[in-house]
């Protein structure tokens, strides 16, 4: 299934790039793009554990940047 | 952001108060820097600590920090602050630059309408675009944006439909027309029937589309991206062979002399010029090109127009007009006005496209009631008593059918022959009229690419005709849509695989050949869902001019992408190399680091302005 996030707070470039390779890694997460400049992360997922995957995403995320803000858009 | 400068501008105080003293107080003028070094740089140092604790090392903080402690510990306090502080007004920079592309490309998305006013059972109620359901009625206001798609039921007002489409000219809409969510009512009071829901709406496809265009990543991004991860490593491995090697292994000079230069080299490892300025570039096209009513799917397909080769056009609907228009008028014995007169009205029951055209040329009211013993003959044309004379308009077959001495036109077009009480009256040219910009499109076109050829299914004549008048290089007529699939495979073989073949399409029947062309070009979409669908790039408006306009702006978007790539590599190893061999010092890092990731954004914002 298709969701897309919005990353508040995501103000450096290559931190986008590396919190794409790091989610692309989440088990669950069968797309991953996230654009820097509408601060967009746009996701493919599998259908099950949603919770958890969302969780791992997060996760993920904030290992790069523990500021950010995950919200669903 | 505000906060951020005027700590950069105390810190600067305190450090333009330190390098004063220094010549002459020692200590007072080391306690002024470290001062000056902790207001500007305690969050870096911090935000260093953190991520080792957790592991991650080499990220910008961290290579920071590194090379001014480093810089402290060899006494050069200067150059520690000054590099904390040039960084710091680096990113302030970067957060401004970003921020303001952020803000120009979020303008080009404002016409996302905030509510919609509905009608509830003669009440007026303002609620969420989303809660309005097809069928509903919406009352739209003078200086409102249309929230959703819908018919004129009752009203007239001028549209401002710049945002969907480029086009700067208002639109007129009456009862009856479609109007299209995003188009802004300038002056009239608008009472609309809701036809698809707001997710469905065009105003929300076009968001859609160009936030989702950086999903598709252009080559050079790609590289890019790859490049800084290794990039950041192999400098700072470069950093820590420069500082251990020569001192310890060949004896040179003592490990401080090294290890200042390795210091210079960790400013310049970070990757962010690159990183940030060529999406950056490729974004400002797709948003540059769409407020030109140019929507681009993908940085990719931005870049791969910039190699066009070929173009192929198809015929109906994209370089002519498809629809039928009068071209020319022989009447016999009688004005043309006349013929004209006659032949609408004995056509006017008809819905026939010809009769449609012959309808619309005559421009004055039809009388219904001047017309009798109306009649079509299929195949054939339409039989009718006007004012009490008998009309015959048809094709050849009905003038030798009614035994008719008619006078054989070779206009090239669909040929009316009229016959006014048995007797031979005229004859009426109909054909699809080019469009007023194809030629001139054509032609500027040429030096963009090599070749531009025409399909169409129309007959032979008419093809070659318009593709003379237009100066084509191939012309191939009379294809079913599955012949246009085969031309368009054989033109790609011959096509090299550094360049590309563009095909344009009206976006009606071509959906296979849009997905077969290196790039689908789809015009006169606004509002045709299918053509949105199957194209790569969609051209709003109907104009064949816009291509040349989104070829020139794909070309400088990818030139200025190229420019930032070739100049932050090479001011970034030209300083490397210089401070290796001591011809650089902190200073000229921090240049290579911050003052070329600002001048690359700077560059890449050119890209928003087409």
């Amino acid at each position: 299934m298709k969701r897309n996030y919005r990353i508040d707070g995501l103000d450096c470039a290559h931190c986008a790039a590396k919190m794409e390779k790091n989610v692309s890694k989440v088990k669950g997460v069968k797309e991953v793009s996230i654009n820097f400049l509408t601060t967009k992360m746009m996701l493919d997922l599998e259908d099950e554990n949603l919770d958890e995957i969302i969780a791992g995403i997060e996760a993920a995320v904030k290992d790069v940047d523990p500021r950010v803000v995950l919200k669903r858009a | 952001m505000k906060q951020r400068l005027i700590r950069f501008i105390i810190s600067a105080v305190f450090f333009a108060v330190a390098l004063i003293l220094s010549g002459h107080f020692f200590w007072p003028a080391l306690a002024l820097f470290i001062i000056a070094y902790i207001i500007a740089g305690y969050d870096v140092v911090w935000n260093a600590l953190r991520n080792i604790i957790r592991g991650k090392l080499f990220d910008e903080n961290f290579l920071m920090s590194v090379a001014t402690i480093g810089a402290f510990f060899i006494e050069e306090y200067a150059e520690a602050v000054a590099v904390m502080l040039f960084f710091q007004l680096g990113e302030l920079f970067q957060t401004y630059a970003v921020n303001k592309s952020r803000k120009s490309i979020a303008a080009l998305m404002d016409i996302r309408p905030d509510y919609a006013n509905i009608m509830v059972e003669g009440e007026i109620k303002k609620v969420d675009p989303y809660d309005v359901a097809i069928g509903d009625f919406i009352i739209v206001q003078p200086g409102e944006k249309i929230p959703l798609d819908g018919i004129v039921k009752e009203g007239n007002a001028q549209l401002d439909t710049s945002a969907l489409t480029g086009e700067s000219l208002p639109r007129e809409a009456v009862t009856g027309d479609m109007v299209l969510s995003g188009s802004i009512n300038l002056n009239g009071i608008l009472k609309v029937e809701v036809t698809s829901e707001f997710g469905e709406s065009t105003v929300n496809k076009i968001l859609d589309l160009v936030e989702n265009a950086g999903n598709k990543k252009s080559n050079s991004e790609n590289f890019i991206t790859k490049f800084a991860l290794v990039y950041t490593p192999i400098v700072v491995g470069c950093a820590v062979l420069l500082a251990v090697v020569p001192p310890f292994v060949f004896r040179l000079e003592t490990f401080s002399f090294w290890l200042e230069r390795a210091l210079s080299f960790l400013v310049v490892s970070c990757p962010c010029a690159l990183v940030i300025s060529v999406p950056l570039s490729f974004f400002g096209g797709i948003g540059g090109a769409s407020k030109a009513g140019i929507l681009i799917k993908g940085s990719n397909y931005l870049e791969a127009l910039a190699q066009a080769d070929t173009i192929v056009w198809d015929k109906t609907g994209t370089l002519t007009r498809g629809e039928f228009a009068v071209e020319e008028i022989k009447a016999v014995d009688m004005s043309k006005d006349t013929l004209l007169e006659f032949t609408a009205h004995a056509e006017s029951f008809s819905s026939h496209p010809i009769s449609l055209s012959l309808k619309e040329s005559y421009s004055k009211e039809i009388e219904l009631e001047r017309v009798k013993d109306y009649e079509e003959i299929s195949g054939f044309g339409v039989s009718a008593s006007v004012d009490g004379h008998k009309v015959l308009a048809g094709n050849e077959k009905l003038m030798k059918e009614r035994g008719i001495a008619y006078k054989k036109s070779d206009a090239i077009g669909t040929i009316v022959y009229v016959a006014i009480n048995e007797k031979f009256a005229g004859s009426i040219v109909i054909a699809d009229q080019i469009k007023k910009d194809s030629a001139a499109a054509i032609k500027s076109l040429k030096k963009h690419v090599s070749k531009q050829v025409m399909l169409t299914g129309d007959v032979d004549s008419v093809g070659q005709k318009v593709g003379k008048e237009l100066g084509l290089d191939e012309v191939y007529t009379q294809l079913l849509p599955t012949d246009k699939v085969a031309r368009v495979e054989e033109l790609l073989s011959k096509v090299s695989s550094k360049k590309k073949l563009v095909f344009v399409g009206d976006g009606m029947n071509d959906a296979p050949v849009l997905a077969r062309a290196d790039i689908g070009i789809a015009m006169g979409a606004l509002g045709s869902d299918v053509a949105i669908e199957a194209a790569d790039i969609v051209i709003m408006n109907d104009e064949p001019s816009k291509l040349l306009k989104a070829i020139e702006i794909s070309k400088k978007t990818h030139g200025i992408a190229m420019q930032n790539i070739v100049f932050a590599l090479v001011v970034k190893i030209g300083i490397l190399i210089l401070i290796a061999f001591g011809l650089a010092n902190m200073w000229a890092a921090v240049f290579a680091d911050v003052g070329v990731c600002v001048l690359a954004i700077l560059n890449a914002m050119r890209a928003l302005k087409s």
